[in-house]
């Protein structure tokens, strides 16, 4: 029988695939190889594109009819809540860690600042994507008003939210931090943040996902590491299931 | 010589480890938003062309819904397959094995040709002498269409490579088109898996030899040369 070889050749391959895909997927060896390829991904897209590689702009007329909120679409806070129904009047951003000049900082302050617009492409994990058009404050502008120290190495944003019982969190590195797009915008497309894209502040991290860009924002904070922060994944998402911390593939 | 080059049965074994994951992985992926769209943007399914079925555990790496471990892996095996691309059409290019086995020519597309070679290969002895015109349009195919477009999509839907190479996105059409052709490129890969397969288990020592390299066939006789000039040497007895 010529059938037989063949057969428990492939039999063999698949079992082996079987089993050696559950034990892979746990193992050191595995993540040591994702995190490999992660950082490859990340280095080759700051190697062609530059630190401040811009995120194409569209058109006005390119946007998408609506803007999709995904993920934490409302705050539970009653703070929170008695603030949405007024405009935010006693909100405040912080700025704080590892700056020589922590501010906090009023709606109405943050709006006075200088500003940039952009209309982008919001790409979800998931695979879908929304076009809308974003105005705010360049993140680097307020690090450099806060005079944030040399030896900050990530940027943590603190957000209002909360998912499955955690603080929602995220953060980026200072080529991210400093690049032109990365904005904490207050209006989308014309019109105050609505609840379910992030009232009344959110990041625009244009060169990531959107997981990336954390809504409800109420702090930066400079750090050196973010190993202490959550489970240390960097992120809400990272600790939770796992994601990227580099979310640019 | 053998009938397989050394690259091209290294890219074989690395390339089809890293399509069956990157395939298995992208199901997981797919059941993250299950609708497919034309253009820059799309979320909302009713302006779907595609609404895609959930795959099954069986189907998909790891064999339950986890988007994370799918994207940690489809993420890893993009290396092996992107850089086999290029490996394997450098190696094919420099050592003839395109010119000599997968390009056509117009006579190839004939429908003719096509009968001939499907008639050819069901006879006994069918895949004796190279690659027949179906061989090289389908094997063509898919190393000059679909594995550049199932890379290239795949960059064009990363935001980093979005951010230096916009262009790639637009060639496309917008990054859900990309999405799309990424999806269509990968089933057309699948069907050539299958038939690729199903071709392959009708003899095993076709299997064999993509390990060992085999023996290229015996080339057809050589038509018949003119007969040789004899050289002789004054002095010398001609012919030994």
């Amino acid at each position: 029988m010529v059938d037989l070889p063949r057969r428990s050749l492939l039999a063999g391959i698949a079992a082996l695939g079987a089993s050696a895909c559950s034990k892979i997927n746990d193992s050191e060896a595995a993540h040591g190889l994702f995190k490999a390829a992660e950082d490859g991904h990340r280095t080759l897209h700051r190697a062609l594109a530059g630190k401040q590689g811009l995120a194409k702009e569209f058109r006005p007329d390119q946007r998408s009819p609506t803007f999709r909120g995904n993920g934490s679409v409302t705050v539970a806070d009653p703070f929170y809540q008695d603030q949405l129904a007024k405009g935010f009047p006693d909100w405040k951003l912080e700025v704080r860690g590892l700056v020589e000049k922590p501010l906090a900082l009023s709606l109405a302050e943050v709006k006075a600042l200088p500003q940039r617009t952009q209309i982008t492409r919001h790409d979800c994990v998931e695979g879908w994507s929304a076009i809308g058009e974003w105005q705010g404050v360049q993140l680097g502008d307020l690090l450099d008003q806060a005079k944030v120290k040399e030896q900050a190495k990530f940027i943590v944003f603190r957000c209002a939210d909360t998912l499955y019982g955690r603080d929602y969190y995220e953060s980026i590195d200072m080529v991210d931090a400093y690049h032109p797009q990365t904005i904490i915008a207050h209006s989308l497309n014309g019109e105050p943040l609505p609840e379910k894209n992030g009232a009344p502040l959110r990041m625009r991290i244009e060169r990531q996902l959107g997981y990336k860009q954390a809504k409800y924002v109420k702090a930066i904070e400079a750090v050196t590491s973010f190993a202490e922060i959550g489970q240390g994944g960097g992120g809400f998402w990272e600790d939770v299931a796992g994601y990227q911390w580099y979310a640019g593939v | 010589m053998t009938k397989h080059a050394l690259t091209t049965r290294l890219w074989h074994w690395v390339n089809a480890i890293a399509i069956i994951v990157l395939f298995m992985t992208g199901l997981n992926i797919s059941n993250a938003h299950r609708h497919l769209y034309w253009g820059h943007y799309g979320f909302d399914p009713k302006d779907a062309w595609l609404d895609v079925i959930r795959f099954p555990g069986w189907a998909t790496i790891p064999g339950h819904y986890h988007l994370a471990l799918a994207r940690d892996w489809h993420i890893t095996m993009a290396w092996p397959f992107g850089i086999g691309v290029l490996f394997i059409w450098v190696a094919m290019l420099w050592n003839g094995h395109f010119r000599r086995d997968l390009m056509t020519a117009p006579m190839d597309w004939t429908p003719g040709a096509v009968i001939a070679s499907l008639k050819a290969h069901s006879g006994p002895g069918g895949h004796a002498h190279g690659y027949n015109p179906v061989q090289k349009i389908l094997y063509g195919g898919v190393f000059g269409v679909l594995l550049p477009m199932m890379l290239l999509t795949g960059l064009a839907i990363s935001p980093g490579v979005a951010g230096f190479a916009p262009w790639l996105v637009d060639v496309f059409g917008g990054r859900q088109s990309a999405r799309s052709l990424h999806f269509i490129a990968a089933w057309g890969i699948f069907g050539f898996f299958v038939i690729h397969i199903v071709l392959a288990l009708t003899d095993w020592r076709l299997i064999l030899e993509m390990f060992t390299g085999g023996k290229r066939p015996a080339a057809e006789p050589a038509p018949p040369q003119p007969e040789p000039i004899p050289v002789t040497d004054e002095g010398a007895p001609a012919h030994g």
